[in-house]
Formats: C-alpha cells, sequence, structure tokens
C-alpha cells in the first residue's frame, strides 16, 4: 500500500485508516456527519494526492485530448478547467477526469500544455489507453507519484486561503485557476473545483511542498474551525450533489449517455474515440439511465441492490447509496430502464427479501440550506 | 479499547452477556461501533423466533455500510433494545456511546449455553483486533 505526502499527519491526527485504490488513507478523522456538515457549513480539508495528474506537452497536444476526450478541449483557454471523459471504444468510460489548460510559459513556440487529473485507481489504466493512442507530436508525463493535491471545500474556503496568499482568490471563477504563490510556496496551481458542492479551492504542489501547505491552512483555519475530512465524507457530500464515482455510477460497460453526462460528450467537435457509437446510440435512444433516487424506508441503499418497478420486475441496479447526512434520509444513484426515469417514479429497492420503497429524484438531493 | 473482561465476543464483532443463569444479552462491540461510525438505523424482525447460532438476526445502517448481525449463541429472542429501534426511542446513536451497556440489543434465551465456551474471551478478541 502506498503513503501520500500527508499519511502520517492523518494517522497522528487519530484517524480512521482504509486502503482506497492502493493507498494508505483517511476514511474518517472525528465522525463522518461532523466532517461533512463542517464541509456544508464552514471548511473542511481533504489529502487527494492520491489523484493522478499527466502533463500532455507539444506542438499537438490539444489535438492528442481532443482525440482521447468527449468535452471539447478547443473551448479550454489558459487558466480554464473542464470536466471531461476517456470513452473506451465500445460505448462505455475509461474514466473521467479533469483537464486544465495550463499557461504556456514552459512550453516552446507553437506547443501546448494541459493537465490531466484522474482517478487513483486508473492510473496505470488511464497512462496506457492515453498513451497507446499518442500518435500526435506531443510528449506525456507521468507526474502522480511526485504531485500532492489538497482540497479546502465549504463556504469559509476563501477566508481560510486569502491570508495566505496575494492572488486575489475571489476573482477565480468556478472551474478556472491560476498558479501562484500560496503559504510561502511557489508554483501552487489554485483550482476554484471542488467534489463537494460546497465551494472551495483544489491546490496542487509537490510532494514535498504540500505538508507545508496543510499546516499553513489549517493554522489559517484554526479560529473558523477547520476540521480534516475524510473519503468518508468526500462520499456523501459527491452523492448528495449528484456526482458520479468512477467505479461505481460509471465504468467501463456505462456510457455517457445513459449517465447523464451528455454535457461532457460534444459530438459536433469533429472526430474522437468513441464518437460514431455515441452518435449512433443518441440516435437510437438510450435504453437506461442513470438516476437519483430518495429512499422512504430506513434501511440504505448499497452499490449492487437490484431495483424494481411496482409489479416486482427487476428495472435496474443501484450504484451508489448512502445516508444523506444533510436530508437525514438514505438516497442513492442507479441505473433503470429509461420508461422509469421520470421524476416522481415510484420504485422499488430489494435488500435480503426486502423491498423499500423508494421515488426517482430530480438531482442534485441537496439544493443548500 | 474498550474490552471489557467478564463478555465472550465472536469473530463477527458481537459480544455476549450471561445473566439469570440462562438468558444472554447480546450487542456489538466498541471496535465494530467505531468501524461502522454513527449508526442511522437498527432492525430486528426476528422477536419471537428460535435461530441458531451464527444465523442473522438484524441489521444495522451507518452511513457508509450496512452490516448484517448474527445470533453468536442458539436460542430464541426473546427481547429487542426498544430504546434503538423504531418501535421504541429510535436512537440507534445509543450503541455508539454505550456499546456494552444501554446499546445492548437482543436478549437470547439460550437453547445450548454449552456454545458459550466455544466463543471468543477478552484476550482472545484483544488479539483479533489489534
Amino acid at each position: 500500500m502506498k503513503n501520500t505526502p500527508l499519511t502520517e499527519k492523518h494517522i497522528a491526527l487519530g484517524a480512521r485508516m482504509a486502503d482506497f485504490a492502493g493507498y494508505n488513507m483517511p476514511i474518517t478523522y472525528s465522525s463522518l456527519k461532523e466532517e461533512h456538515f463542517n464541509v456544508r457549513r464552514n471548511v473542511g480539508v481533504f489529502d487527494v494526492s492520491h489523484m493522478g495528474e499527466f502533463i500532455v506537452r507539444g506542438k499537438e497536444a490539444l489535438n492528442l485530448v481532443q482525440w482521447v476526450t468527449s468535452n471539447d478541449a478547443a473551448k479550454l483557454k489558459t487558466g480554464d478547467a473542464q470536466y471531461s471523459c476517456l470513452p473506451n471504444g465500445k460505448g462505455g468510460i475509461v474514466d473521467d477526469l479533469l483537464v486544465y489548460r495550463l499557461p504556456e510559459d514552459m512550453c516552446a513556440e507553437g506547443e501546448q500544455a494541459f493537465m490531466l487529473v484522474v482517478n487513483a485507481a486508473n492510473i496505470e489504466k488511464d497512462w496506457n489507453w492515453i498513451s497507446g493512442h499518442n500518435r500526435f507530436d506531443t510528449r506525456l508525463i507521468n507526474i502522480s507519484e511526485e504531485s500532492g493535491l489538497i482540497a479546502v471545500q465549504g463556504p469559509k474556503a476563501v477566508d481560510v486561503l486569502q491570508p495566505l496568499t496575494d492572488v486575489d482568490l475571489k476573482a477565480i471563477p468556478y472551474y478556472n485557476f491560476t498558479k501562484g504563490r500560496l503559504a510561502g510556496v511557489d508554483n501552487v496551481l489554485i483550482s476554484a473545483t471542488g467534489y463537494t458542492g460546497a465551494g472551495g479551492f483544489e491546490l496542487y504542489a509537490a510532494n514535498d511542498r504540500i505538508s507545508r501547505i496543510w499546516d499553513a491552512v489549517f493554522e489559517s483555519g484554526k479560529p473558523l474551525g477547520i476540521l480534516p475530512a475524510g473519503l468518508g465524507a468526500r462520499d456523501t457530500l459527491r452523492l448528495e450533489m449528484g456526482y458520479c464515482l468512477y467505479g461505481n455510477d460509471i465504468d467501463d460497460e456505462t456510457s455517457p449517455l445513459e449517465a447523464g453526462l451528455g454535457w461532457i460528450t460534444k459530438l459536433q467537435k469533429g472526430e474522437f474515440i468513441g464518437r460514431d457509437l455515441m452518435l449512433r446510440e443518441k440516435e437510437a435512444g438510450i435504453r437506461r439511465k442513470l438516476v437519483g433516487f430518495t429512499v422512504e424506508d430506513r434501511r440504505v441503499p448499497r452499490h449492487g441492490y437490484e431495483i424494481e418497478n411496482e409489479a416486482g420486475e427487476n428495472i435496474g441496479v443501484v450504484t451508489s447509496g448512502t445516508q444523506s447526512p444533510s436530508l437525514d434520509r438514505p438516497i442513492g444513484m442507479g441505473y433503470v430502464d429509461k420508461a422509469y426515469a421520470a421524476e416522481g417514479t415510484a420504485i422499488g429497492i430489494s435488500v435480503g427479501g426486502k423491498k423499500l420503497s423508494a421515488t426517482v429524484t430530480k438531482l442534485p438531493f441537496y439544493k443548500g440550506e | 479499547m474498550n474490552i471489557p473482561a467478564d463478555l465472550k465476543y465472536t469473530e463477527d464483532h458481537e459480544w455476549v452477556r450471561v445473566e439469570n443463569g440462562n438468558i444472554a444479552v447480546v450487542g456489538i462491540t466498541d471496535f465494530a461501533q467505531k468501524e461502522l461510525d454513527e449508526l442511522v438505523y437498527v432492525e430486528v424482525e426476528t422477536e419471537g423466533e428460535t435461530l441458531s447460532q451464527g444465523e442473522e438476526f438484524g441489521t444495522v445502517e451507518a452511513v457508509k455500510t450496512t452490516s448484517e448481525l448474527f445470533m453468536p449463541v442458539s436460542g430464541k429472542v426473546v427481547a429487542v433494545n426498544a430504546k434503538l429501534t423504531s418501535d421504541g426511542d429510535d436512537d440507534p446513536t445509543l450503541v455508539n456511546r454505550d456499546p456494552y451497556g444501554d446499546g445492548w440489543i437482543i436478549k437470547v434465551e439460550m437453547t445450548d449455553p454449552d456454545e458459550l465456551s466455544g466463543l471468543l474471551d477478552a484476550d482472545a478478541y484483544k488479539k483479533l483486533v489489534d
């Protein structure tokens, strides 16, 4: 099992640790609910250094990114970030990712540079996939092992971080980033992104700098009630927003269109891997759809539970489920036959011979307090 | 980690305390409640049933996980802790706060008390979870 540059800090903080994607990661520090609500209402910090980062640089860097991803990377200006996915050419998804258009100060004349941020469990798979499709005049560099990443999330994130930097954080729009000095560390990539729906920033820096940033963030956030937050709260926060988790809600067998990711599949941008299949799928219409649902019962839906219609026939499967701390009730996402995808449709979740009553619900589950 | 010396334990993290000779009080251990994090629901629908050792008698739901509960000994489920369940006070977090006391889950009228000698003692359970 690998450590992140911050693993020792988590252990010193008394976190409950577990293997996640081959990394020794914090699941909870205090209690999941406390960490969850502190992010929603205040500010929390996640170590997500396990995520993978690839640099794509060269005269045809944009062409490679356009070829392997589904969203339109040509729309990105320096300082923009974009949610996208890697279609697998067989109708499924290799991974979902963030694409950053980097400044060109490190580039030679005529070159472009991007950073791709991928899921920890897929680093090797994505690297092989993208490398295997690199027939372009561009270089791929895997900096995953050298890169640390922390997410400072919540309504007070700006208050915590602004004293640590001269960069005007409020001037960074959502899904934009800038590079600057923060906590005495140069060249921190400060990204107004996150996986919580609570607002805030993700901070990328070299491994040997990230613990300095972590310490400074906690020092600055202390009077504001900052707390570390583990992967447990990360999951409840993302699920309340209806964000997909690779390996649960999307995978090599699910199409972006079924998963509700049509908004990141730009079929008109030109040729890319999997485009023809997606055009046909769009033409024919999808057969199943990823939906959110709330459960009327007290039992909590979990990945793999079957979904039934009112007649008891199988119509789909649960991909994610949890007890929502904000709604104080069980929620989930899953694929259902298209006939049952409309908001308000009554469905059943089958667990151990019991059937839980549930209702298809518009995402996100959490709409603010 | 709190592991009282006078209880018996299972590898599934239930504990047993014998009362009045033939009654086994059953709950989940301090280790188990910490691993599960805050419980949100305790479901026991086997009251009045006679179940064998190892059979499922209920379920606990935490935010992140669902965990089945198994009979540490064979017998009849004669009581369910109403403080925990939706039939009573509906306060499953009692299990987190007081796993060996007010957070007990069921009482079992044992049909084969000899099974107790096959359970783990506190030292053996401590080795299991360390």
